[in-house]
């Protein structure tokens, strides 16, 4: 009994580096059994960091015959070791699951003995909680680098996301902490299994039952600040992993230091770089969701996001010849550039206008920034401002307000 | 002219059949033990008609497809007065002028009922969130829990077909009612008034023996995927607002 509370304790803190806890975006139905991976995400709680706990992230175990600098569970640091076995980790997760503590099991693992007996057994705990416990929860799966064709696919049957970490945004960087490591062996199994769902996605036009694939897609996850790359260097390689890969998404993780023994890395003590990572999810969702190119918030002239201030403002305050885009008459994508408009608030002023010119109060009331979007827009009242406003005016009054300037813990999107 | 109902979604419905039927469109629906039921205002009891009911039903789900039309009985729990009279008023609209009302959110009701839609959303994704469950001694697996709205309704389908293959109830005990599924159907529980007077000597339910052991795994687990140098207190309350804490066991 206390053991298992132990393994837990190791296991737990040696995986939670890995921020990615989503748990949307399966198909997975419940037939027969328990659980039901079809409905959106759900974070049963919250740490007292403030990140969701959707899923029960563990590491098989923390032995690793790998020496990666930033990583706790590299085979040279002086951590105790432990390994759970395929039926303590079952246990674990049913009775969390029936208790409806999470959503499903996040599981990764240090790389013991080689990678296809570390992969090995990942795919005996899914093929078990599957098949045996009849389990149709979530779950996101770690491939492990070098493992085989056949076992991947196998696992793809059982998991419903499947990742794989690039670790450093660029290779440069892995050389720099992890020489035994490379982007290839990262690159290769994304591939193998994006290709495998795309070739299930053909056949599954002319069968009628198609079995599942990995339904909710694959990730994967950059540690954010370890390394010296810029904004717009990360930046540049999701862009192409998403595309390449048809990634569901790209994690950035502020690096939490580890060590104190490896010059290159921040030592412990120094604060991770959390507002910069939060401008970088910013940044994701503006090219995935706004409809922003990447040239226009990161360039070789703008090569780092602005800490003080989100970048979709940022783009706003170097274009002023967009602004001020008229609510009333503006399309769409126009009135989502504008800082402080979200895509729901966005969507309701188009539909409103419909019944008649849309007026201060009206739009205040449909949750938009209106401190910062106000300087941006025309409304019906608006009083009338001859020219382009001076953008350092709207820079200084908007940066002055106290929600802003307490940026440490301004950590929601727009 | 407050029209007074019986707390029932078919009677708020009743209540905007007789506005119609009086030709009373100012009318606010209340509930007789409401303080803003004004006594010195024009008042009038609304009898629950369940055919009456059926017919703004069946009317609203023309104009505007089964769907959205649930949109209403959500609102509708919020229990809060001031959108019951929005989504009252909205209704009537829809009759009137036509669905694309809906669609109106420089108007004052229909931003208020969407705001407050989306506010039973929350609360109802919350309950999905936060409701724990205990495992007796028997097998049952139940969950206390104090929502602000009331969304059990709403999340019934939700954990049948979650937890098809294990007997549950959830019990919201704000509103002194549960659910209860038997592994067939999921069927609202009750206390008897005798129940709710004796409630001091009440049911015990002994728990099952690894119960309190998963409990206090998972407060472990809690802890240790917990990363010190992000700490953000702030974020978390947000997120896991103190008043719910009562019933996680992480929390305590
Ligand atoms: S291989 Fe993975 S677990 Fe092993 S040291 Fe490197 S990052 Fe850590």
């Amino acid at each position: 009994m206390e053991r298992i509370e132990e393994k837990l304790k190791i296991l737990a803190d040696a995986a939670k580096y890995d921020v990615s806890c989503s748990s949307s975006g399966s198909k997975r139905k419940n037939t027969g059994g328990i659980g039901d991976a079809s409905a959106s995400g759900i974070c049963h709680t919250y740490t007292e960091d403030g990140r969701c706990v959707s899923l029960l992230k563990i590491l098989l175990t923390n032995h690793c015959i790998y020496d990666c600098a930033f990583c706790v569970s590299r085979r040279s640091n002086d951590v105790k070791r432990a390994a759970f076995t395929v039926e303590e980790v079952v246990d674990l997760t049913m009775n969390f699951y029936r208790r409806n503590y999470i959503e499903g099991l996040f599981l990764s693992s240090g790389i013991f003995k080689n990678a296809d007996y570390t992969m090995e057994r990942l795919l005996r705990i899914v093929k078990k909680l599957r098949t045996e416990e009849r389990y149709n929860g979530y779950i996101h799966l770690k491939t492990i680098p070098g493992a085989s064709e056949e076992l991947i696919r196998e696992a793809g049957m059982y998991a419903d996301r499947m990742s794989i970490n690039l670790e450093l945004p660029t290779e440069a960087g892995l050389k720099m902490v992890a020489p035994e490591k490379d982007h290839d062996s990262v690159r290769k199994p994304l591939a193998f299994v994006e290709s495998q769902i795309r070739e299930l996605r053909s056949e599954s036009k002319l069968i009628k039952h198609k079995p599942l694939f990995v339904p909710a897609g694959q990730s994967t996850q950059m540690v954010i600040g370890a390394t010296p790359e810029t904004d717009l260097e990360i930046m540049n390689v999701a862009k192409t992993f998403y595309r390449d890969y048809n990634l569901k998404r790209v994690y950035y993780s502020a690096y939490v230091p580890v060590t104190n023994l490896n010059p290159l890395l921040p030592q412990i003590g120094s604060a991770p770089p959390l507002v910069r990572e939060n401008r970088l999810y910013q940044t994701d969702w503006l090219l995935r969701f706004y409809g922003f190119e990447l040239e226009e918030i990161l360039n070789p002239g703008h090569s780092q996001l602005d800490l003080d201030m989100d970048p979709k403002l940022s783009w706003a305050l170097r274009n002023p010849q967009y602004f001020p885009v008229d609510v009333n008459t503006a399309d769409y994508p126009a009135i989502l550039r504008i800082p402080g408009i979200g895509r729901q608030s966005a969507m309701k002023i188009v539909q409103a206008r419909k019944f008649g010119r849309l007026h201060e109060y009206q739009l205040r009331k449909m949750g938009i920034a209106w401190n910062r979007a106000h300087h941006f827009l025309v409304c019906a009242d608006s009083p009338i401002i001859l020219g382009t406003p001076s953008m350092i005016s709207v820079k200084a009054a908007i940066l002055q307000k106290p929600v802003l300037s307490k940026k440490a813990n301004q950590l929601s999107l727009f | 002219m407050s029209y007074l109902f019986d707390g029932t979604y078919a009677g708020f419905l009743c209540c905007v059949f007789d506005s119609f039927a009086r030709k009373e469109p100012e009318a606010i629906p209340l509930l007789s033990g409401d303080q803003s039921a004004d006594l010195f205002k024009a008042q009038r009891t609304v009898i629950t008609d369940v055919e009456s009911a059926k017919r703004v039903q069946k009317g609203l789900e023309k104009h505007l497809g089964a769907v959205a039309v649930r949109d209403f009985y959500r609102v509708f729990l919020s229990e809060d007065r001031k959108a019951w009279l929005a989504a009252f008023r909205v209704i009537s609209r829809v009759f009137t002028a036509g669905p694309d009302i809906l669609q109106n959110f420089g108007d004052d009701d229909v931003i208020c009922f969407s705001l407050t839609l989306k506010k039973v959303h929350r609360e109802r994704h919350r309950m999905k969130a936060f409701i724990r469950f205990q495992k007796s001694s028997d097998g049952l697996f139940f969950s206390i829990v104090e929502p602000d709205f009331d969304v059990l309704p709403l999340i019934a389908d939700f954990f049948r077909e979650r937890y098809a293959d294990q007997p549950w109830l959830i019990w919201d005990n704000k509103r002194k009612y549960g659910l209860l599924y038997d592994q067939i159907t999921v069927s609202p529980v009750q206390l008897s008034p005798e129940e709710k007077m004796a409630l001091t000597t009440g049911v015990t339910l002994t728990l099952d023996e690894r119960d309190e052991h998963f409990q206090h795994l998972w407060k472990q687990y809690f802890q240790s995927t917990n990363i010190e140098a992000r700490r953000n207190m702030k974020l978390h309350l947000r997120h896991v607002p103190k008043r719910y804490w009562k019933y996680l066991p992480e929390k305590q």
